[in-house]
Parts: structure tokens; C-alpha cells; sequence
């Protein structure tokens, strides 16, 4: 494997993290392809191959939907995330594409205070490699069925 | 026991310590969850062939719901009849039988205790004696009936049959949605912070819908000024609202000045996100349907699911969705199905704010039990009508809570 793709994509996972970490969800559809998907399921549903997602997005525009409802639509209590993640590995499938299966952990920090860790998981991504890599698909598999009042910001 | 009164005012107050109070809740378990209600467990489809099981709650009581050999489907307490324990911790799966992993008794899929490991003892030593009768602490078994592929359990012998319990006014409108044999697509859960009723009212509350979920309303998908209706049972238990497809022109919320108005030119890039197929063939975009005490059946566009509530203390519970479309579904009808999910569950576009406006109730009221809500939309009486701006449903709730409830 090219040694460059390696550090490329989890400078890719480190800038989306700190995107929605710093709440500049406008900045978000933009580490998808024009056609890139994003998809949040359970490790259940996946193993059981059942296809429901928690949230679910197909190109730029309806990731930019999602980010106008967050926005101007849909009411929440203010929060934020933290995402860290770790054990990224990368295997490149060509010139121009590579796969990457990334662990995660999100702490939903309320106004208040309150800090919870929200959610546990999985990233299973199909990226293209480009002078800024891009996600051509992003999964996210959350570890635990059980969600927390609400999922607004997406992880 | 209990020293609470109702308000003098009756069903257009509701006071704040029914959300607050442990002796309430015990008193709920007890007269609604384990009296005569029937409560939702699963869908027939979760259990697709003889010896299929899975665990399930009625209230508090984690049940098991199986199949047997023949294919009956049963249900049973969770609890093994020697010390307590969980007969079953799985969530789902195929069994001949059912051993629990403390002394290994086992038991059949209707909850019959099979046998009680070494209870004649080894070599003549040891073992029960021959009078001991540990079935006297058996496991409770549900009464079970299933309506339109949903699987129902209950522990009184007083409750009436399932279909006289749902009523003629609400059981035409499961049978509306629940046309054909279903196809699981998927579940989770949704944990809300606060007490079950919260949940309950606010799904029987079709005042609230394009006031709190401004999704609706801002890309003009479902407004009040819609036609639409609300049927709500004789005795108040249940309640189901609908919503036709014709789009709305007007501007009644721009009058109105409300902040959930459509103002700002809101467009959705990507509506094909929503495009409904009429399936049923009744132009209907929306139908929320309640059974008491704690069952939704939901129909948003071509999104399918039952919602199972499940109380799991005074200011917790546990929302259990399950999607899911038609057995014969092509590709082109699922994949509508599992882009509309984006409307529902934790995430949902038009679903995400309930969790937070209920708990909001149970945070806001934390000083004032004694004080009540306002519940005068729509008047003081619990029945049917054509208007959505009204809290009719919700006082059928209390209606039906405060007769089990003897309050």
C-alpha cells in the first residue's frame, strides 16, 4: 500500500471529527462525494441483516437537508460531541479508492453539563483518494440498540 | 395508600404528581399493566416458525413469547418458579425448551415447568421432598391473542377479547394498515426520560404535531389546516388520527404568526425522500393509532412500525420501535420504506423532538405537584371529530387511566 494513504484518510477522520465536534454542520455533506452515502444503523440489525437505518442519506443534497432541518427545523437541546476514535485500518482497493474500518466513541456534553457517553461503534468507509479524500459511503454501526432521548447531530 | 384527589375540574386538568409518584407507579403495574389491559408483545412475523421465541415486557414483567411445536404462540413470565430468576436471557432466537441457567429447571414454550434438576435427589440422598409443589410458584401465563398479525398478552382473566377490548371505532383502522402479511425491516429503542404517560399523551395530543415537529410545517408537509380526523374509543382507552395527502396552500400559520410558519422559502433539495406511493388507496399521508396502555401503530407516508412503550421507572422509558413493510414489497417500495425511516425513531425528522418536549414536562414539573395541566383544546369532552386542534385523545387517556386507576 502507497505509505501516503494511510495517514490521507485518518487526516480525513480527524477533520470530519472535529467538524461536527465544533458544530460547523454546514461543513459535514462536504466530506461526501456529489453522490456519497451516510448511513447509522445497530450492530443487531446489521448482523441480523435487517436494513433499517437510524438515519440514512443518499448525495450532497439530502446530507444538506439533513443539516437545513438541524438547523431551522427540528428543535433540540443544545449539545455537543466529542468524538475520539482509533484502530484505523486502511486497506487501498486501487488507485483511486480504499477501504477503512475505524472504532468510535461519542460524549454528548449537555448545556448543563450533564456528559454522557452517547454512543459506541463502528465506521465502515469506502473512500476515494483524491487530493482531499472524500467518503464515497460512511456507516456507522453503533454498538448498542438504545439511544438516548434523541439523535440530532450526526456522528 | 393513596391520599391523592383529582382536580375538581376533571379530565381538562391533569396534575402533575401522576408523572411523580412511586406509589402511583407501583399502582399502575399493578391495576393497568397486570389488570385488565391487554398489552402489545410483539408482531406475529418476529416469531416466523414453530419453537421461535423472544423476550418481551408487559410493564415492569419481562415475559417470554414463543411459539410452540404445533405453532400456537404463548406467553409466560420471565421467572423461574425456584428463586426468581430470568428462565430466558436471550433476546430472540430457537428453542425445544427452556432452562434456567441458575439450577437448570426447565420449561415448554407455554411456561410449563418440565422438570426440577435432581429432585428425587442422587442415590437417595438429598432432593425435594415428594410433597414440595414448586409449581405453586410457576411462572404467570398470559392470556394470548393476536389481531391483524399483532401479538397481545394479558394476565387478567376479565379482560375482554382482544378485538371487543380495541373497540369497532378503532380496529377497522389497524386493519387499514395491517393489510397483508409484514416483513420485520429493522428496531431500536428510544430512551426517554420520562414517565410512560408523557409518552402516551403526546401521541394522542394532535394539537402538538405541526406546532413542536416544525418539519412539517416548514416544508409545508403537514399542517392543522389539512383534512384530517380523530377517533377516539368509547371508554377513551385508544385513539387514532389521520391526515390526507392534499397539500396545503394556505397561510394560517403565517397569520398566525408562528414560529413554525414556512417562512424563509424553505425547500427540501432531495424531496423524493418523501414521496409516498398510496398503497392503501385512501389518500391518507398520516395515521397515528394508541391502544391503552402503552401500544402505537404508525403509518407516516409508506413508513410502517409499532412502537412498544415500556415504563421503566417514574421518569424513564423505554420506546421499542419496529419497522416494517409488506412481505411482497419489491425493491423499489423497501427502499421508500428505509428512506422514510428518516422521518421516525431517534433520529426522525418528525419524531426526534418528542422525547425532549416530555422530558421537558418531567423536568418543568419537578416543584409543583400539586399544580395540573391544561388540557381545554377542543372542550371538555372525550369523542370524535373532524378538527385536529383539539386534546380530545389526551383526555380519553385520563378518562380511561383515572377508571383503573380508581382515582
Amino acid at each position: 500500500m502507497n505509505a501516503e494513504v494511510q495517514p490521507a484518510v485518518e487526516r480525513l477522520h480527524a477533520r470530519y471529527a472535529h467538524a461536527l465536534d465544533q458544530g460547523r454542520l454546514e461543513d459535514w455533506p462536504n466530506f461526501f462525494t456529489q453522490n456519497g452515502r451516510y448511513r447509522i444503523t445497530t450492530a443487531e440489525n446489521e448482523e441480523r441483516g435487517l436494513p433499517l437505518p437510524v438515519l440514512y442519506a443518499e448525495g450532497r443534497p439530502m446530507l444538506r437537508d439533513r443539516v437545513q432541518s438541524l438547523r431551522h427545523a427540528n428543535i433540540y437541546e443544545p449539545q455537543r460531541y466529542r468524538h475520539i476514535m482509533s484502530s484505523v485500518l486502511v486497506e487501498e482497493l486501487d488507485n483511486a479508492h480504499a477501504r477503512s474500518v475505524a472504532n468510535f466513541l461519542v460524549i454528548r456534553i449537555m448545556e448543563s453539563g450533564d456528559t454522557l457517553l452517547f454512543a459506541s461503534g463502528r465506521y465502515v468507509d469506502r473512500i476515494v483518494l483524491s487530493e482531499e479524500p472524500q467518503y464515497e459511503e460512511r456507516v456507522v454501526i453503533c454498538d448498542s440498540s438504545r439511544f438516548d432521548t434523541l439523535l440530532a447531530i450526526p456522528l | 395508600m393513596l391520599q391523592r384527589t383529582w382536580p375538581a375540574e376533571g379530565l381538562t386538568r391533569v396534575p402533575y404528581w401522576v408523572y411523580q409518584d412511586a406509589d402511583i407507579y407501583q399502582r399502575e403495574q399493578d391495576r393497568i399493566f397486570r389488570g385488565p389491559t391487554w398489552s402489545y408483545l410483539c408482531l406475529e412475523a418476529e416469531l416466523p416458525e414453530p419453537q421461535s421465541f423472544l423476550t418481551s415486557f408487559v410493564g415492569d414483567m419481562p415475559v417470554v413469547v414463543a411459539r410452540d411445536a404445533e405453532g400456537a404462540i404463548h406467553a409466560f413470565e420471565n421467572r423461574c418458579a425456584h428463586r426468581g430468576a430470568l428462565i430466558c436471557m436471550h433476546s430472540r432466537g430457537k428453542a425445544e425448551r427452556f432452562a434456567c441457567i441458575y439450577h437448570n429447571w426447565t420449561y415448554d414454550h407455554s411456561g410449563n415447568l418440565l422438570n426440577v434438576a435432581f429432585r428425587k435427589g442422587i442415590a437417595g440422598k438429598g432432593g425435594m421432598p415428594a410433597d414440595a409443589r414448586p409449581e405453586s410458584q410457576a411462572p404467570k401465563k398470559l392470556r394470548v391473542q393476536s389481531v391483524h398479525g399483532l401479538v397481545f398478552g394479558t394476565l387478567s382473566e376479565e379482560t375482554a377479547s382482544l378485538e371487543d377490548y380495541i373497540g369497532p371505532d378503532i380496529l377497522p383502522r389497524i386493519k387499514r394498515v395491517m393489510i397483508k402479511p409484514v416483513k420485520v425491516l429493522g428496531k431500536y429503542t428510544q430512551v426517554l426520560p420520562n414517565n410512560w404517560k408523557l409518552y402516551m399523551d403526546n401521541v394522542k395530543d394532535t394539537y402538538h404535531a405541526s406546532l413542536l415537529h416544525l418539519f412539517f410545517t416548514r416544508f409545508r408537509i403537514n399542517r392543522l389546516t389539512q383534512e384530517g380526523g380523530v377517533f377516539v374509543s368509547n371508554d377513551g382507552a385508544h385513539h387514532c388520527t389521520f391526515t390526507r395527502m392534499i397539500e396545503d396552500q394556505g397561510d394560517a400559520y403565517e397569520k398566525d404568526g408562528m414560529r413554525s410558519a414556512g417562512s424563509g422559502g424553505f425547500k427540501l433539495e432531495a424531496p423524493e425522500l418523501l414521496e409516498q406511493e398510496d398503497e392503501l388507496g385512501d389518500a391518507v399521508s398520516i395515521q397515528i393509532l394508541s391502544l391503552f396502555p402503552g401500544f402505537v401503530l404508525h403509518q407516516i407516508r409508506n413508513s410502517l412500525a409499532a412502537r412498544q412503550v415500556v415504563p421503566k421507572g417514574i421518569d424513564r422509558t423505554e420506546l421499542h420501535w419496529t419497522l416494517f413493510g409488506f412481505a411482497d414489497d419489491d425493491d423499489a417500495m423497501t427502499r421508500r420504506r428505509l428512506m422514510q425511516a428518516n422521518l421516525v425513531g431517534p433520529a426522525g425528522y418528525i419524531s426526534m423532538e418528542d422525547g425532549a418536549a416530555t422530558g421537558f414536562v418531567q423536568r418543568g414539573v419537578a416543584g409543583s405537584p400539586e399544580r395540573a395541566s391544561v388540557i381545554e383544546m377542543g372542550g371538555s369532552s372525550v369523542g370524535a371529530g373532524d378538527s385536529r386542534i383539539t386534546e380530545t385523545a389526551v383526555r380519553g387517556l385520563w378518562k380511561a387511566w383515572r377508571s383503573h386507576m380508581s382515582i
